[in-house]
């Protein structure tokens, strides 16, 4: 099980307080009508599905109950950093160099 | 080959079975193959296998970054059914489950099928019409399956709790006579002696690092631990890492990549005649012929390559074999494992030709790939063989993801998910 710090909460707590909701950054088309039939399968269903250093939305469903995103190393699941929905994502070869992944 | 046969056996025993020989070779990757397979679990092996038997084409090569059948052939809870909801997936598990059939047979090789049954549990009113419902679909597709009360589920499985005490009592279960289990090394052994005698090379510790492309876009060849290998045809089965590899083409795909548990008790002796299985509370169970219970737990919540999983997933399922078989509280589990599923957004395999010519893939098949393994093998290789899929893997293809034909077994499948 791991441990994951909700950035609202400001606590580390066990997995089973969080939901995991997939890749993060996935911004929906802004004018959906004029959205192309491979944007749209881009948008829905393609995901990087990285082995190594992931960025994914989480969300605290049994504390504050809201979406935060977080990075983690998909081979050895530790996590790299925490940060507030909206904020934009960190360089993610950064991180994983400072981790030494 | 040398067949194996009784009078083999009894010849064997008489060198205390010292001189049984080798079932395949180790051969060198050759410059050039008319078609290369990536992953040497049961669905690569099977694609060469039904490649070179019915197809001719002999000059295949499957390479293997670790063991061949070390992935998720090795790792999976050896489950045999074919009662899907939708037509597509019926045909194409039903196909497998004609294969399974006359498998040993066919490979000269005991793969240890063993049609005992598998019960799916329903629990409340809701599953009993989905239950029910499944069962009309595949009466109606030809696929065998049908109705118990929970006394007849405590006739065909002994062990079972059906009393009506229990956090989620049992309100009838689906019966498919037909599923059962299989022996899920062998069928990968099986495949690569029968594959290896037809000149196929089994290349393991042989890391895929590359697909070449040409100016053109078609696939040229693919770049490995042991150097290039040239290959008009390159058919990728590999399971949680085809992402990795389909990214080399420059190919995305729809897949996410989970640990997917399981785990077995201490062997005892024959305590448990068939598979159970509930979505509900989410177990599932048989015993080995060597006596060990096999459990199935489920996938974690999040992508992940690790082969490992959470203890609390492995938990949350004992939780519930606990309550329905309670004279196995006591039994001690002796190892558990991961292994790396990949998952479509509906829930259905891809076995499908690709925006790059020459490049196919045989993936997504999630939670429950073993029991497809001959079927899968089969239409694959027809659709290298001949550039176009086999009736039955048509609608299984990439493009159903632009077009919306999904085939969605996400919430009805018999699967657990």
């Amino acid at each position: 099980m791991l441990l994951v710090y909700c950035p609202y909460c400001q606590v580390e707590r066990p997995e089973t307080e969080f939901s995991c909701r997939g890749q993060a950054h996935i911004a929906r088309p802004a004018d959906p009508d004029t959205v192309s039939d491979e944007d749209w399968v881009e948008y829905l269903y393609l995901r990087d599905n990285t082995k190594g250093v992931y960025a994914e939305r989480w969300r605290h469903i049994h504390g504050c109950g809201r979406f935060f995103n977080a990075v983690r190393h998909t081979v050895s699941d530790d996590f790299l950093a925490f940060y507030k929905a909206g904020e934009p994502m960190p360089d993610l070869d950064t991180l994983a160099k400072e981790a030494g992944k | 080959m040398k067949r194996y046969s009784f009078l083999e056996l009894a010849k064997n025993a008489f060198s205390a079975h010292k001189n049984w020989g080798r079932q395949w070779r180790a051969p060198e990757p050759k410059a050039e193959y008319d078609v290369v397979i990536i992953g040497a679990g049961g669905h690569g092996l099977a694609t060469a296998y039904y490649l070179a038997k019915e197809h001719g084409i002999r000059n295949v090569a499957v390479l293997e970054k670790g063991w061949l059948g070390g992935g998720n052939t090795g790792r999976n809870t050896t489950i045999v059914r074919s009662n899907y909801l939708w037509e597509e997936s019926a045909a194409l598990y039903n196909h497998a489950i004609g294969l399974w059939q006359g498998l040993s047979q066919e490979l000269n090789y005991n793969v240890m099928y063993s049609a005992r049954g598998v019960m799916m549990l329903a629990h409340t009113v809701h599953d009993v019409q989905v239950a029910q419902r499944h069962i009309h679909a595949n009466r109606l597709a030809g696929v065998q399956n049908e109705w118990l009360t929970p006394e007849q589920a405590k006739d065909y499985c002994p062990p079972l709790n059906i009393k009506k005490d229990i956090r989620y009592p049992v309100m009838g279960a689906a019966l498919q006579r037909v599923g059962g289990t299989a022996r899920h090394d062998a069928v990968a052994w099986g495949y690569a002696r029968g594959a290896d005698d037809m000149g196929v090379d089994i290349i393991q510790n042989c890391l895929v690092t590359g697909i070449r492309r040409g100016a053109d876009g078609a696939v040229e060849g693919v770049d490995t631990a042991k150097g290039f290998i040239k290959a008009k045809k390159v058919g990728v089965v590999a399971a949680g890492n085809t992402t990795t590899v389909m990214d080399m083409a420059g190919v995305r795909m729809p897949l996410e990549s989970y640990p997917l548990q399981a785990l077995v008790s201490e062997p005892v002796k024959p305590a448990f005649p068939c598979v159970v299985m509930s979505n509900t509370i989410h177990a599932y169970i048989s015993q080995s012929d060597k006596g060990e219970l096999v459990i199935g737990a489920g996938t974690d919540q999040f992508i992940s390559y690790s082969q490992v999983g959470g203890i609390h997933i492995t938990n949350h399922t004992i939780d519930a074999i606990c309550e329905l078989f309670p004279h196995f509280r006591r039994m001690r589990m002796l190892r558990n494992w991961g292994g790396i599923v990949d998952v479509t957004p509906d829930r259905s395999p891809i076995l499908s030709k690709t925006p790059v010519q020459g490049l196919y893939v045989n993936c997504g098949w999630g939670t429950g790939g073993f029991k497809a393994t001959p079927g899968s093998g089969h239409v694959f290789a027809h659709t290298i063989a001949k550039d176009e899929p086999h009736r039955i893997n048509a609608p299984f293809t990439i493009d159903r993801f632009k077009t919306g034909r999904l085939i969605d077994e996400a919430a009805a499948a018999a699967v657990a998910h």
